[in-house]
């Protein structure tokens, strides 16, 4: 005699002890440190702190470790975790021509500015494996001059700008939705879709971009500029009425040169995508400023045919904590539905057999 | 809340300080109550909300659970189900969650509770006039799978402009000479709205029309919540000549007997021998209480 399934208590106690002993390894190996995985894989720490939507090196690392590598889930435990937090107030927009310069790079021109700044990279590194990495040892790196400054330099579209020769970016000074607040609604403007981007699944995202490259939804993008580096982070309290500086963040930038607009009314003039990412993450920015452009499309009258420029497309399916949560919910129990289906498909069949007789 | 005549349940459970009441914040919460409002006030409409990220995954509950938290009061009796059992773990994790942040008593009997959160069914117990139903959903949007676009589908509730779904119900029955759907089945909400009674099979659509309980509706991911209020006239969509008709079973339950619930089949053994046994555990429970039997 059948007896209904139970137990889902003990199961679930259980199956949580198998995960902590799966993510710890041999216990013979000394265990990873919230503070190592923050010094030493600083790049998936930025990929969870951007689409996490929270600047905070050490629980990032912590969410890394507590997913077991996981990035996915790590950014879902951060957003979990920020959720709860209390809003105290918003910052002043940061100011990236003021950026503290670890990298820059422009492919538009051959000398801006203020230079070009490699800065650490993997762009020609011969992607060999590098077998010293396997033994452990201090790698001291290179001796950086304890006096050596950056300037600040201006970015190089508002060069660009100077001369008309790119559409400006004018702030309407309207008021700026908080997508994680409220329900995104469509259309959508421009400040949530960013948000909405910068929240989104950098692979998807580079995806999107790849295809606008390949021809469905082109639109001629030049990088403009990537610069990643140090902003100040300010706030304006309501009951000081003057901005204090609350600490320093570090962010990928990239402005895209894109196709020109123009009609007989106006000169033709290049257009632009912006990417915004936090710590060093250049594919993602890179990829949110082409997907970015893509989705002004409309803006610039351009006929909308191809995914990357479809706004709804885009932004109900950019997010990964939605996606990845959608998706493995197939993993629970949907015996009622399936029922319900072979029940029917049953009944579906009955005629035919008839007729077959 | 609960009905007079019900037993007490069992003590309350220790609830966990660190987080707030139901883990939602009170703003979040009363963000939440106003959509519910609105969302009474028509029945049926999708509400917008302001869906917050939960600590469970999107499409396990999120919405339900934020709907449960905004309403739960501390001397309320939740009732969890998946599939129609309490013992099914995701029910079990949802259970637990609200156990350990809100304290509240929880119980598996339908008449003790004060509220329900389900995914996919509605319990073959009879619902009473002070009991709330939440369901899960996660489509919300009952023309989706017609029309993907979100501003479309809108525009066409708006306009009260249901002519496609019409036109897909009736090429089911060209294509297969019934209406192909099993599950999610469409209804019509006070004679205006179209809406997504959420995956619930077929067979449970009646007991939403004129239920005495609230049935309220939380898509998370989509962020979206409805309500029917208590005694809507609530429709099935159909034709004339092919009307609304719920599943049936050529089998009684193997554990209880019962004639007339939604059965769970079961394969017993690799010579595919079938079993029936009921999809609500609770009914099913109670009717061996009673000392029926299956066969
Ligand atoms: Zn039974």
């Amino acid at each position: 005699m059948y007896v209904a399934v139970k137990g889902g208590e003990q199961a679930i106690d259980n199956a949580h002890k198998l995960l902590a002993k799966k993510r710890r390894g041999d216990t013979t190996v000394a265990e990873l440190g919230v503070e190592q995985i923050r010094q030493q894989l600083p790049l998936a720490v930025a990929r969870v702190m951007t689409e996490g939507s929270l600047y905070d090196e050490e629980l990032a690392a912590l969410a890394i470790k507590q997913a077991a590598g996981d990035l996915v889930e790590a950014i879902f435990l951060l957003r979990a975790y920020r959720t709860t937090l209390p809003r105290f107030s918003a910052s002043l927009p940061i100011d990236t021509s003021s950026m503290q310069l670890n990298r820059r790079l422009s492919a538009t021109f051959k000398d801006v500015p203020g230079g070009q700044l490699l800065g650490p990279t993997f762009d020609y590194t011969h992607r060999l494996l590098d077998f010293t990495l396997l033994a452990e040892g201090e790698y001291p790196g290179p001796q950086g001059k304890p006096d050596a400054t950056v300037e600040a330099c201006p970015r190089v579209l508002g060069l660009l700008a100077k001369e008309g020769l790119i559409k400006e970016e004018a702030d309407t000074g309207a008021p700026v939705a908080d997508i994680t607040r409220e329900p995104l609604e469509y259309p959508a403007s421009r400040a949530e879709r960013l948000q909405a981007l910068a929240r989104g699944d950098e692979g998807f995202l580079l995806a999107l971009g790849y295809s606008t490259q390949r021809g469905y939804g082109r639109n001629h993008p030049f990088a403009g500029e990537i610069r990643v580096g140090g902003v100040e982070v300010w706030i304006e309290p309501e009951e000081l009425g003057f901005p204090i500086a609350i600490g320093a963040i570090e962010v990928t930038e990239c402005e895209m040169v894109n196709q020109f607009v123009g009609s007989a009314t106006e000169l033709p003039q290049f257009t632009r995508g912006y990417g915004l990412a936090f710590g060093h993450a250049e594919r993602k920015a890179m990829g949110m400023a082409l997907v970015d452009r893509s989705l002004r499309a409309g803006e610039y009258a351009e006929e909308i045919i191809s995914p990357a420029q479809q706004e709804e497309f885009v932004l109900a399916h950019c997010d990964n904590v939605e996606a990845s949560g959608f998706v493995s919910h197939l993993k629970l129990p949907h015996y009622v539905d399936f029922q319900a289906e072979v029940e029917l498909i049953r009944k579906l069949r009955k005629p035919s057999k008839e007729q077959a007789q | 809340m609960n009905a007079a005549t019900q037993p007490r349940p069992q003590s309350r459970p220790q609830r966990d300080e660190a987080y707030n009441f139901a883990y939602l914040d009170e703003q979040t919460k009363r963000m939440i109550r106003r959509g519910l409002l609105k969302a009474v006030a028509i029945p049926g409409y999708q509400v917008p909300f302001g869906g917050r990220e939960m600590p469970l995954p999107y499409g396990w509950g999120t919405g339900g659970m934020q709907l449960t938290a905004a309403i739960l009061g501390a001397e309320d009796v939740l009732k969890v189900i998946d599939q129609g059992a309490d013992d099914t773990t995701n029910a079990v994790s949802i259970r637990r969650f609200f156990a350990r942040t809100a304290g509240v008593a929880t119980t598996e009997r339908t008449p003790e509770a004060t509220i329900i959160q389900t995914r996919h069914r509605i319990p073959e117990t009879p619902l009473q006039a002070d009991q709330i139903m939440v369901y899960q959903v996660p489509i919300p949007e009952p023309l989706r799978f017609i029309e993907p676009s979100e501003t479309e589908t809108r525009t066409m509730h708006a306009l009260n402009d249901y002519g496609v779904m019409h036109v897909k119900l009736y090429e089911d029955i060209a294509t297969f000479g019934h209406i192909a759907t099993a599950y999610a089945y469409p209804v019509t909400v006070d004679e205006r709205y179209v809406m997504d009674p959420s995956p619930i099979p077929k067979f449970d659509n009646p007991k939403l029309d004129m239920s005495p309980a609230l049935m309220l509706f939380g898509a998370g991911r989509e962020k979206r919540l409805y309500a029917v209020p208590p005694y809507t006239r609530v429709t099935s969509l159909d034709f004339e000549d092919h009307p609304f008709e719920v599943q049936k079973w050529e089998h009684n339950c193997a554990i209880c007997g019962s004639q007339d619930s939604f059965l769970d089949e079961l394969i017993l053994d690799d010579q595919g021998t079938q079993s029936f046994v009921c999809s609500d555990t609770d009914y099913c429970a109670q009717r061996v209480n009673e000392g029926r039997e299956g066969q």
